[in-house]
């Protein structure tokens, strides 16, 4: 029922069991008279329940899989790939149902495990007094009063609170999401590899468009156009190495013409099968499919200049959904570019690789200046997102092991704590309905706990050395150094920015004369403390003891970047 | 002669669903005549038309799907004609499901609306398998005139009249237009049997020289003539131009019917027409090169971008549903075209595959607009807002439709996609590989672009509050179609292999 082989099957599809029980659950209210409190309650519970099941399932894979472990034979060598469920889903078309877990991906799989987790969480309205739920605008009324209908505020001042707004319909879309990104990690078959992850833009376009800020029209549809508009270039790319791919076996042993296998696509694309192909539009077929599949991925890093999305993305996002898109969604960007453009067409890295650490200069450096100006808190996050995951396409390009095993931390380590940081921006704009730096001042007095978490996670994010975000940065820099001097010294400045920005922010936030329009806010409530403490204890835990992600991840990223550079 | 007899005689036992649907035509309007004061005549009609249809396809399933040419090769009878006679029985069947619920069709007249449906289906019926200029226009018109009097059927309607006439005049310059083209090739080619045309294509631009351009060139003219009748009926550019109009005037249902029904005949009359006769057979690997190297995937290619891309872009500013949905049925005709642009067995299949899938997802999108106009009485997007709240079920599926036709995962849109990119990809390694790559550049393109106008209709059902209290309650039978369609959609999107199966074996085409 529940083990090795099937591990990663039950938290892919755990949390998509939980929206078909909340759809069915809603369906049942119109038939019988379940009254709207329960079924909101009843999805909550339903979705805490798969989400959490699921994560468990993610960290039973983790502890279940020996980096040193052979796995998988693909082509006649070792690829390490483990927890493998293989069946044939549709033979005419040579596509599998194919999933398993390598070092590039494992960590990839817990971190999206845990922070689905902690989001679902975050998205339940949990608070003290009844004084204090209806600052928050988490009142929940059934329906009347013009509410929850219209799925608008029921007060002058500020809107409804997104956790009591239409809460089935949430907590299927969350539950979706979480599919979908789980979906996206453990596939190891092209095809299912893109369906996952254009199944992830539906539910966030509507987590966005139906549960967002006051732009959040805008926000959602540009994501989605901007996301779909890469996705079908990828398309395009996809379907390019499919037909230029040379024959393989389905797991039943029929042989077929072209594979979407990606370690099947790897092992030919070491073998120089996709340098030799046909040139398409003029190009070289490798190099055109590279960037095809580059921009398609760079869109969602985001890279600099494909990076506009985000800021209004995240901005308009309710919490939860904001640590979602920047602790996992733009993760997908460099594990995609690590699975498919480094593993499959390793000549064109190479020739890709100086533009990429370029560009990922760019978005440290210009990411970090852009940070120094802004005024809402959310959106200094947000760029700071931005900048730090040029860290990762740095290391990258660098392809040294150092280097990419920096990156991929980088990307584990910024999925924490940048968490945490969108989870510290909900607490402040739940009590204060705004997020202008400059109108807070002082808050240190009247929330001590707060202010404590706030700056682990500052200083986390700032790369303070004994944090998690030091040892990735680290890496990043000492490894790509040999490779890459100027750049990692241009990009050194950005630490000296970054440590402006945020110190700034604490500066005007935090300390000095309390602002006493926020004198009688209350410091953090349970739900806070459930989701931050446990974020900022790994921050912690890293920052000590790497190697508890490193050890996972190093084999496999080591392999892949000695076939890259050969 | 007595041959010829025999062989009318003898191809009557392959025309069997046609001569079904010929004499059910008949019948119903007979049948209309005789329940003139029945109480139950709405239902009794209805069950008319559906015993009707049903017979078709009950002889259709029983008939030999193997390839025979029937009246002395006037039209064929095959595998591929058989695919597509079910895309249209069934695109007749739901539309008689839809009307009979809706009231688009009063009463007194309804009758003789199922007669003159069945008509159509007949007509298309015989567009899928002609073989000869002369059925091929015969077919046409069969399809065209009764759609004229379909879509100016409520007489008193301005905007229908205005539809109509719109309708005829368009259709009689396209229709003229390929009676020329017609004449132009028996003259050249001398036959007007289809299949017989590619051999003395080959004979003809045998010659060389000036002459042999010249040849060629008329050649050229004339076939582009006769594809205006095809491009009609499928509304390409630069014969869309009726689409928008005809499909806002005519009543809802049929605008539906006609987006799916004839759209898929006209595509069935161009593969035949360009595979069977401008093309040489399929080589080993699947693609078929143009006779004597006339570059018909050149022009089909830039017919295609420039149909999805005009098709797409001008959809973005409209605000009626129906025209909306109108400008967008001319982007898929764009898309599809892809496929026969490639003269591929892939193609093929893409286009096959395609209009199956289109079928539901669009005459889904209509029922919509057919349950929404009954509660508001409006096709405008502003009504729309807020439709999750007022009927979720309705907004969840038209969410579901306009998803699959931008063409997402895990809807079949994205399945239909697919194989036609793939189609065009397999030819970008080839030959004039650049076009075809750029001609996937455009569609891609264009599927985002798409969903920036589709969006706009999701947008207001989910993200906007209601600006309209009226709460739409559709009839269970809607509801029920609703559910089935989406259910479809969402179940092809996730396994296809019938599809894919089904039409693979129902590429088998008579060939000359």
């Amino acid at each position: 029922m529940f083990g090795p082989n099937n591990v990663l099957a039950w938290a892919t599809f755990l949390p998509l069991g939980g929206a078909i029980l909340i759809v069915l659950l809603t369906a049942l209210r119109y038939v019988s008279g379940l009254s709207k409190h329960a079924l909101d309650q009843a999805s909550r519970a339903i979705a805490l329940c798969t989400s959490g099941l699921s994560l468990v399932a993610a960290i039973y894979a983790w502890s279940f899989y020996d980096p040193n472990a052979a796995g998988m034979v693909v082509a006649g060598k070792a690829s390490g790939v483990q927890l493998v469920q293989r069946a044939v889903w549709i033979r005419g078309f040579n596509v599998e149902w194919f999933v398993g877990v390598d070092g590039l991906s494992i960590s990839m799989v817990l971190l999206s495990g845990l922070i689905s987790f902690v989001a679902t969480i975050a998205s339940l309205p949990w608070w003290s007094g009844a004084k204090d739920r209806e600052m928050a605008g988490m009142v929940e009324d059934d329906g009347h009063a013009g509410g929850a209908h219209g799925g608008h505020g029921h007060g002058e001042a500020h809107p409804k609170h997104f956790s009591v707004r239409m809460v089935p319909g949430y907590m299927v879309m969350l539950l979706l999401l979480q599919t979908g990104m789980m979906g996206t990690f453990v596939a190891l078959d092209m095809f299912l590899f893109y369906v996952f992850w254009e199944v992830m833009l539906l539910p966030m376009y509507f987590l966005i468009g139906v549960w967002g800020g006051p732009r959040k029209e805008y926000a959602a549809i540009k994501f989605f156009l901007y996301t779909l508009a890469g996705s079908v270039l990828m398309l395009l790319a996809i379907i390019g190495v499919y037909y230029n791919s040379a024959g393989a076996s389905l797991v039943d042993g029929s042989a077929t013409e072209h594979t979407f296998n990606l370690l099947e696509l790897a092992a030919q694309g070491h073998a120089g099968q996709f340098a030799s192909a046909a040139p398409i539009l003029g190009f070289e077929f490798a190099k055109i499919v590279f960037v095809a599949l580059f921009i398609g991925f760079a869109i969602k890093i985001p890279m600099f200049p494909f990076h506009t999305w985000l800021p209004d993305a995240h901005v308009e996002a309710p919490t939860p959904i904001s640590v979602i898109l920047a602790g996992v969604l733009l993760k997908m960007g460099p594990y995609g570019i690590l699975r498919f453009n480094f593993a499959i067409l390793p000549d064109a890295t190479r020739w890709a690789a100086n533009a990429i650490a370029i560009f990922g200069v760019i978005n440290i450096v210009y990411a970090a200046f852009v940070c120094l100006a802004q005024k809402d808190l959310k959106k200094l996050i947000a760029y700071s997102s931005v900048s730090h995951m040029g860290f990762t396409l740095l290391g990258m390009a660098a392809m040294t092991p150092t280097a990419i095993s920096g990156a991929v931390l980088n990307l584990f380590t910024h999925g924490i704590i940048s968490g945490m940081l969108f989870l510290i921006v909900g607490v402040i704009y739940d009590r204060a309905h705004h997020r202008e730096i400059a109108r807070f001042g002082g808050l240190a007095q009247q929330l001590p706990e707060y202010t404590a978490i706030m700056g682990l996670a500052f200083f986390a994010s700032m790369g303070l050395p004994g944090l998690a975000g030091f040892i990735s940065e680290f890496m990043v820099f000492s490894g790509s150094f040999p490779v890459y001097m100027t750049y990692v010294i241009i990009s050194a400045t950005s630490v000296i920015i970054t440590a402006a920005y945020y110190l700034w922010a604490i500066h005007r936030m935090f300390l000095g004369k309390l602002n006493e329009t926020y004198r009688g806010f209350p410091d953090l409530n349970w739900r806070e403390r459930l989701t931050l403490y446990p974020l900022g204890a790994i921050a912690i835990v890293l920052g000590f003891y790497p190697q508890a992600i490193l050890g996972s991840i190093n084999t496999t990223l080591h392999v892949l970047v000695q076939n890259v550079r050969l | 002669m007595e041959q010829l007899i025999g062989n009318n005689l003898a191809s009557v036992a392959g025309f069997r669903p046609e001569l079904v649907l010929t004499f059910g035509s008949i019948a119903l309007l007979v049948l209309d005549l005789v329940l003139r004061r029945s109480r139950s005549r709405r239902a009794l009609l209805a069950g008319a038309a559906v015993i009707v249809l049903g017979l078709a396809a009950v002889l259709l399933a029983a008939q030999s799907t193997a390839s025979t040419p029937l009246f002395n090769g006037m039209i064929a009878s095959d595998a591929f004609a058989t695919f597509f006679k079910w895309i249209f029985l069934a695109a007749g069947f739901l539309t008689v499901l839809i009307v009979a619920q809706g009231d688009d069709y009063p009463s007194p007249r309804v009758g003789e609306f199922y007669g003159l449906l069945l008509a159509v289906v007949l007509g298309m019926f015989l567009m899928a398998s002609a073989t000869n200029l002369l059925t091929i226009y015969m077919s046409i018109e069969l399809v065209s005139m009764v759609s004229y009097v379909l879509a100016g059927f409520r007489k008193s309607d301005r905007k229908a009249a205005e539809a109509s006439l719109k309708y005829v005049i368009y259709g009689s310059v396209a229709s003229g237009v390929m009676l020329f083209g017609m004449s132009y090739l028996y003259g050249l080619l001398g036959t007007f049997d289809v299949l017989a045309f590619a051999p003395k294509i080959a004979e003809l631009s045998a010659t060389t020289g000036a002459a042999g351009a010249a040849t060629k060139l008329a050649l050229v003219v004339a076939v582009v003539f006769v594809s205006s009748g095809v491009g009609y009926k499928i509304a390409s550019v630069p014969w869309h131009m009726w689409c928008p109009d005809v499909y806002e005037g005519a009543p809802t249902p049929f605008t539906a019917f006609l987006s799916v029904g004839p759209k898929a005949a006209g595509f069935a009359l161009a593969l035949r027409f360009f595979l069977g006769s401008f093309a040489g057979p399929m080589g080993a690997n699947g693609m078929a090169e143009s006779i004597a190297g006339i570059p018909w995937p050149a022009v089909i290619g830039v017919l295609s971008a420039v149909t999805m891309t005009l098709g797409n872009l001008t959809a973005i500013a409209q605000t009626n549903l129906k025209r909306l949905l109108a400008y967008s049925s001319i982007a898929h005709a764009g898309y599809t075209l892809m496929g026969l642009a490639t003269l591929s067995a892939l193609g093929m299949q893409g286009v096959m595959i395609y209009m199956l899938i289109y079928l539901v997802m669009n005459l889904g999108a209509f029922l919509v607009v057919i349950v929404v106009a009954e509660a508001t009485g409006s096709e405008s997007i502003f009504d729309y807002s807020g439709l999750v709240h007022r009927h979720p079920l309705a907004a969840i599926a038209f969410g579901i439709f306009l998803f699959s036709l931008t063409g997402l995962p895990p809807f079949a849109g994205f399945t239909g996609k697919w194989y036609l990119f793939y189609a065009v990809i397999e030819r970008a390694s080839g030959p004039a590989g650049f076009w075809y790559g750029a001609l996937a550049v455009v569609g891609a393109l264009n599927t985002a672009v798409s969903l920036y106008y589709y969006a706009r209709i999701i947008r207001a059902m989910f993200l906007e509050a209601p600006h309209v209290t009226d709460r739409v309650a559709p009839k269970l039978g809607y509801q029920l179609m609703l559910g089935a369609f989406s259910a479809a959609i969402l179940v092809f999107g996730i396994w296809w292999a019938p599809i894919v199966e089904w039409s693979q074996r129902s590429m088998v085409m008579l060939r000359g």
